[in-house]
Order: structure tokens, then sequence, then C-alpha cells
């Protein structure tokens, strides 16, 4: 062969994120970036094998997807049976539901803020590897915060046990309902709980303040082109404009900022389309209207962008006022909106946590929530149901077919990390262009590109908690027939060995 | 590095549910973390394979692996794992019995790919475009790991010491499983660490459970109003507690539903779906067959309910593949 020889740099696997990931970097002959790829490596097939099964048991088998979202794919799944057999749950079933969702959203937010993404902004994101995880964050923050953060995020834990019997794949979803009421009791704990959550939203929120929008270089980096990505932007909404995460329709802004299309959940299909590539599993998802252009950005790209940051931009306000007020501050403090800055996901974040504990204070003071009725039995014949909610890593999408006896004939499943997965790949390429420059790299570097996909806290990355201890980081850089010409370490200390 | 000992989590085919666990240790994670030196767990730390093939053979005390076998990648980690440690603890329903993914043991490689990547109604793909072990882009040749046919429980690939049950198990159960092993209380190698008996006997429905059951309509779910204090095989509703294994303390059942067997066989069995449906088969009602298998009518899928967690660890293990595969 005539090719000339490309040096190559891998990172895997990819780590503190949940599930498989790799990370291929090609240099030209400069040592200059030319091309980057967010690998996922591995399929388990789970539209193929719920063929066969009993939709009921669909909001059972199907949060198996993700042990760290199993909530977003249950709610999601029971709301695709509700729709399956045409009923609609009590007034209390619906709230209890959203408040178990709310509760779920909390303390997921909670997580990826203080155990994976926070770490490089309360820490820092050149502070030496070793510290830059949830112990550093307590040395930060303190002791008695670092308590408080674990405490919160056991009581939502334990509430979401309450009430769907398990917190990692819940029970309580059936068609029209669910399996068990609420007690007078059990929602005097879920007052208790959010009013708790709401302040410590509240207490994050300033922290973030404090450590981030207080520090000149970091929204210096949070504004700066390598971090930006001029994409369309989707969420759900209430009639209102809204962001809601459990009901309600699906809106896209463009680039520019304007609605580009609303539409309900059940025509997905018209605007959601999925882009396969042969060097991953994973497939990527376009807006249909606008079509595949590769991975590029702009109004000319079908690529759009979910989870936090796209639900703000994607509504017109939030529901509850503190999280309005902290949605004001948001927009008045990084620009005119939409806000293309990647790593303004962090914030976003907290916006959301605090808007998911005011909800959660709303529907646990609602007298309705321990109505015992709780379920009303389908008697249509089921044929076809379509669930959506938003995940906290964004739109998540549930179809299914069945036959007149409720069992699955096919299954189709748009999970959240899907819709982003494009502007990941963008903007994988992108930071390693800017930071990898004559073949040259520095833990800095390294994380630099790492936090790239962390803003998004992708789903096959949910489970995402830093443990204490030493965090080195290997690259490998092979030529183009895959031999390792040399192996960069990143030791405890940060320090990058050769050998 | 301290003298503590090493231990080490990994995953496979799985959803990360186990790792969760890890984390609902809540408190109790500070002290784990006091007590071992975790050397290698790509969810949270940032160690690379190379650093662990570089670890002397044996070296870390355990290693607690969740997640089914499915890619040649797993494989080769269960393998270089199982090297590297003293005891290979199965952890979750998965590695211990397959799990969930090991329902894919109903298809195989060739029957999954298509319907996810072709026949999907949001994946238009004019040209067919699959994910290949090596493609070519752009000059550059990418790799991918291979999917096998069959998925496969952690002991049908390497030698496992222990399992530790349950999807996922609790953190009670994780928190024992970890006391035996810094306290040198492992029972003999082999041991599923969680109490050998029925579920139905740590289950507050328990004394609402009849002497005599007899099932003469299993009832779905999402068909019948279940009430919150009764046997739900007293209500006609299809409950795997008799034929699983208990230490979760009932939380499905706590929840309003029925036990759906995560946890699988008690230490006598082999086969749990086997058991499960012969269990549910000797407390149906009705004088003859014909009655008995009216009473079962209502489960029109055997697999997804006798076997949801345990298709990889059963006697048939897979749906036969088609010849010259």
């Amino acid at each position: 062969m005539s090719e000339p020889e490309r040096r190559r740099i891998t990172i895997d696997p990819v780590t503190r994120l949940e599930g498989h990931g790799r990370i291929e970097i090609c240099l030209d002959e400069r040592g200059e970036v030319d091309r980057a790829y967010f690998q996922v490596p591995e399929l388990r097939g789970f539209e193929k094998f719920c063929e066969g099964r009993l939709a009921e048991d669909m909001p059972q088998i199907t949060s198996r997807i993700c042990g760290v979202c199993p909530t977003a794919h249950h709610m999601a799944s029971v709301k695709a049976l509700d729709s399956l057999y045409q009923v609609d749950p009590p007034p209390a079933a619906k709230k209890i539901r959203e408040l178990v969702y709310s509760t779920f959203m909390a303390e997921d937010h909670i997580l990826h803020f203080y155990f994976l993404g926070g770490p490089d902004f309360i820490v820092g994101p050149s502070a030496p590897a070793a510290e830059r995880n949830v112990l550093g964050v307590i040395a930060k923050v303190g002791v008695e915060v670092g308590r408080k953060v674990i405490t919160t995020r056991r009581k939502l834990r334990e509430l979401s046990a309450l009430a769907g019997g398990k917190a990692i794949h819940p029970v309580l979803g059936l068609p029209g309902g669910v399996a068990k009421a609420l007690k007078r009791e059990d929602q005097a704990r879920f007052c208790e709980v959010a009013k708790e959550t709401v302040d410590f939203a509240l207490f994050t929120l300033d922290t973030f303040e404090k450590v981030v929008l207080k520090n000149t270089d970091y929204v210096n980096l949070i504004l700066s082109d390598t971090f930006t990505h001029r994409t369309y932007y989707m969420g759900m909404v209430d009639k209102s404009n809204q962001i809601n995460f459990y009901d309600g329709p699906i809106r896209v802004v463009s680039p520019s900022g304007e609605e580009f299309i609303k539409f309900r959940s059940e025509s997905y299909l018209d605007y959601l389309t999925e882009h396969v590539e042969p060097w991953t599993y994973m497939k990527f998802c376009f807006l249909k209207p606008v079509g595949w252009k590769g991975f590029t950005e702009g109004p000319e790209s079908g690529v759009y962008c979910v989870a936090p940051l796209a639900r703000l931009n994607a509504s017109e306000r939030m529901a509850t006022p503190l999280a309005q007020e902290a949605r004001e501050q948001f927009y008045a403090t990084l620009g005119s909106k939409p806000v293309h800055h990647t790593l303004a996901n962090h914030w976003a974040r907290i916006v959301e946590l605090l808007y998911a504990a005011e909800r959660m204070q709303e529907l646990s003071a609602d007298p309705q929530i321990i109505d015992p009725h709780v379920r009303t039995l389908p008697i249509a014949t089921p044929r076809e149901g379509i669930g959506v909610v938003e995940a906290p890593r964004g739109t998540l999408i549930h179809h299914y077919q069945t036959d007149e006896k409720g069992i699955i004939r096919k299954a189709n499943l748009i999970v959240a990390t899907q819709n982003n997965a494009a502007r990941i790949a963008l903007g994988v390429e992108k930071t390693a262009k800017a930071f990898i420059r004559a073949g040259n790299i520095s833990d800095g570097i390294l994380n630099m590109v790492e936090m790239t996909f962390r803003a998004y806290d992708p789903c096959l990355g949910c489970a995402t908690h830093s443990m204490p201890g030493n965090m080195p980081l290997n690259i490998r850089v092979r030529d183009r027939q895959g031999r390792i010409l040399a192996i960069l370490q990143r030791d405890s200390e940060g320090r990058i060995h050769k050998r | 590095m301290s003298d503590k000992p090493k231990v080490a989590f990994y995953w496979c085919a799985s959803c990360g549910g186990c790792e969760e666990t890890v984390v609902d240790l809540e408190e109790k994670l500070l002290d784990v973390v006091a007590a071992v030196d975790i050397v290698y767990w790509p969810v949270a730390l940032d160690f690379k394979r190379h650093e662990l093939e570089t670890m002397p053979d044996g070296s870390i005390v355990a290693t607690f692996l969740n997640g089914a076998i499915r890619t040649t990648e797993q494989e080769e980690m269960a393998q270089l794992l199982r090297k590297k440690s003293q005891l290979l603890f199965a952890f979750g329903s998965c590695s211990h019995l397959g799990g969930i993914p090991g329902l894919a043991n109903l298809w195989d490689r060739e029957r999954i790919l298509p319907t996810v990547y072709r026949e999907s109604p949001s994946t238009p793909n004019p040209e067919g475009t699959v994910p290949r072990r090596v493609s070519k882009v752009n000059g550059d040749a990418l790799s991918l790991p291979g999917l096998f046919d069959t998925v496969r429980t952690l002991d049908q690939v390497v030698d496992v010491d222990y399992y530790v049950p349950g999807c996922p198990p609790t953190p009670k159960i994780l928190l024992a499983a970890l006391d035996a092993l810094l306290n040198g209380k492992l029972p003999e190698k082999g041991t599923v660490l969680a109490p050998d008996q029925a579920l139905c006997e740590e289950c507050p429905r328990k004394e609402s459970r009849p002497e005599q059951l007899s099932l003469a309509e299993v009832k779905r779910p999402h068909q019948v109003l279940i009430d919150e204090t009764t046997c739900l095989l007293a209500q006609g509703v299809l409950c795997l507690g008799p034929a699983t294994r208990a230490g979760c303390e009932a939380l499905c059942v706590k929840g309003n539903m029925p036990c759906t067997g995560c946890f699988g066989p008690t230490s006598r069995v082999k086969d749990f779906g086997g058991k499960a449906l012969s269990a549910m088969a000797s407390v149906a009602g009705g004088k003859d067959e014909a009655e008995i298998a009216r009473a079962f009518e209502n489960i029109p899928d055997s697999v997804g309910t006798f076997y949801r967690y345990s298709l990889p660890s059963s006697l048939l293990r897979r749906k036969r593949l088609e010849a010259g595969r």
C-alpha cells in the first residue's frame, strides 16, 4: 500500500460514563487532528427480543435498557401501554407517575452534578486527575456538604422505592394507572423530602454561581467556540411551551431560536429519523424535514440536540417560580436564546433540578395524590402504542405494535442519547482538533476532550459516579494498521509519561 | 498503592443497574472505599485496560463482574479479569443467569442486526448499512467487537467462585457479600450469596397464602385490580415467589406487583424456568389436563414469563440455530 501511515490516538475504554465507549482520533502528517470518532462497541438488541413478550411486561423489561435511568424507560413504556390500550389513567395515577418521575429526575441530576460532571468545574478542569472526582468535590465544598449530597440522594431513592417497589427497575406502571395508591403517611414523607430537595437545589445553584460563574476562566471556557455548536434543539413542553418531563408535545427550535416544528409524540416518525454508520453500534438521529447532511452543524444540517440545555432552548419558560427565576438568570448571563454552548448543560441541569424539586412539592401537596382510585382497567383491543417522556438525557420514545392478545409484534425505541449522538460526535472532533496540536497531548487536553461528552451525561454513560482514588488515563498512539507506536500515560498526579 | 485488598468492578452486557447498587450503598460506600482499593472500575475510575493487563496474575482479591457475555470484547475481559483475580463474583442476574439480555437467545445475530438497523420504522437505510467488525472510513480502518449468536452466563465462559443474585442485587445483599469477603466468612465455592429458601418465606403477604392454592384462571396484572394485602397467587396473579430464591425482601410484592424471579432458583434447582413452571402447574386448579391447560391459556409468553432472567442458564440455553450456523 502506498497510502501514508497516519498516527492514531485511541482512548479505550472511555471511562466514567455509563456503558461502553471508545474514541479514535486520526492525525495527519503534521500531527493535527483530521478526524475523531466516538464509537459504541456494544449492542444488546432489545428491539428484537421484545418481540413475543407481553405488552404489560414491557415497562419492566425495557427498564433494563438502563439501570441508571430505568424510571425513564418504565414511564415511556407505560405511556405507550396507555396509548396501546386507549385507556386514560385516573387523575391520581397520573399525578403519582409524575411525582415518582420528578423524584427520579431530581436524584439523577444530583448524581451527575456531584459525581460526574461537577468535578471538572468544582475541582477544576486541569486540577490533578486524582482530585477530579466526588472526593475532590467534598474536599472543596466541605464534608458537611458531601454528607448532604449523599443523604439527599438516599432519601429520594427511598421515596422511589416506597411508591414503585424498587428504585432501580420500578414496578408501579400498568396500562391505565399505577399498581399502588399513595397513603397519607407516604404523602407526608414526599412533602417533607420535596421541601428539602428544593432547598438542596437552591444550594446547588448557589454553589454553581460561586464556583463557576464567579470564575472568569470557567465562563470563558463555557463561552468558547470550541464548546459551541449551532444546532436544532428539541424538548417536551406543555400547552404554554413550558418544560414538562412527563407529558406534552415535542417542540423543536432552529439554531436561530424560532419554533421549527411542534408535534404530537404519535407522529414522531414524520420528524425523527435514524442514520446508521458501519463503525459504531449506535444509531444517529436527525430531523427528517432537514435531512442527514453528515456530521455538520447549522440550519442546513438535521443534527439536533436534547437534554437539559436543549430543553431550556426548546421551551419558553419554566412552570415553577424559582426555576423560572433561575432560568432568567441563565439567559441573562449567557446571552440570547438559544444558548449553543455545550458546557452550559451543567447549569441547565441544575435549573431543571430545581424545577423537578418544585414539581415534587406541588404534586405531593395535592390532596388528590392519595385518592385510592389509581387504575382504569383496559378493555380495548390493543394494536399500537407510542409513549414519550423526557429522560434526564433527553427525549425517549417507545413504540409498540401488538396482536390482539397484547403480544409485542414490533418494538421501536429511540433512546435519549441517540438524539445527541451526532452532536456528541461533532463535539469530540471539535475539541480534539482545537486542543491536540502538532501531535502534542497533555492531561489537560485529554480532560477537555472528555469534558465534551461528559456535559451531555450520555446514556451509554449514565451511571457516572466518580470514586476516590487515582485517575490515570492511557492513550495508545497507533499507526494505520493498528500497531502501537507509543503509549502515553497520565499518572495519578496528572503527569504524562511516554513509554 | 496501599496494602488494602484490591477489588475490581466490571460490566459486560448489562444495564448499569448493578453499578447503581454500589452507589446506593450511600453512606456505607465510604466505609467500603476505606477498606479496599478499587483498582479497576470503568464506570467510575479512569484505569484503562492496558493497566489491568500489566497487573500480576491473582493480584486482585476479588472482582465483581456484572452483565452477560455477548461480545468478543466481553469474553476477553472476563478471561482477563479471571486471570488477575483470586475470586470472581458473578454479580447480578445477567452474569449469574443470563438476565434479560439473554432473551436474545431466542434469535441469533443475523436476525438481530437487520431488525435494529434495517427494519426499524425510523431507520430508512437504503444502502442496508449495518455495523461491521472492520470498516474503512476516510481511509481509516475502524474496528468493533463482534457479537456472538448466543448470550452466555459468566460461568459458561470462565470459572466463577460466588454468585450475588438479583436484578439488580439489593445494597443489603451486596454489603453482606463484601462483609463475607473482607471478614473471611465466605461459604463453600459456588454458593449463591442469598438465603437458600423461597421468596414466600420472607413475603409480607405470607400469612394470606391459602394452604391449598387453586388457580382456576391466571389473570394478567393489567386485567385485574390487585388487593394490596392478599397473596398474589390467591388472587390469580402469577407470582413466581414459590420458585424464587429469597433475599430481596419481596420488593416487587411491596410495590403490589408479582415476583418475576430475578433472584433465580434455590440451590436444589438447576433450571429456574422449569421449576417455576412446575410450581405453577402444581397450584393450578382443574380436574384434568384440559382444565389445567385452560387455567394457563392466559400466559401467552411462557419464555418471557418463566425464563425472563435465566434463558442462557437453562437446560435449553437458546432456540436452536439454523443448520450450518
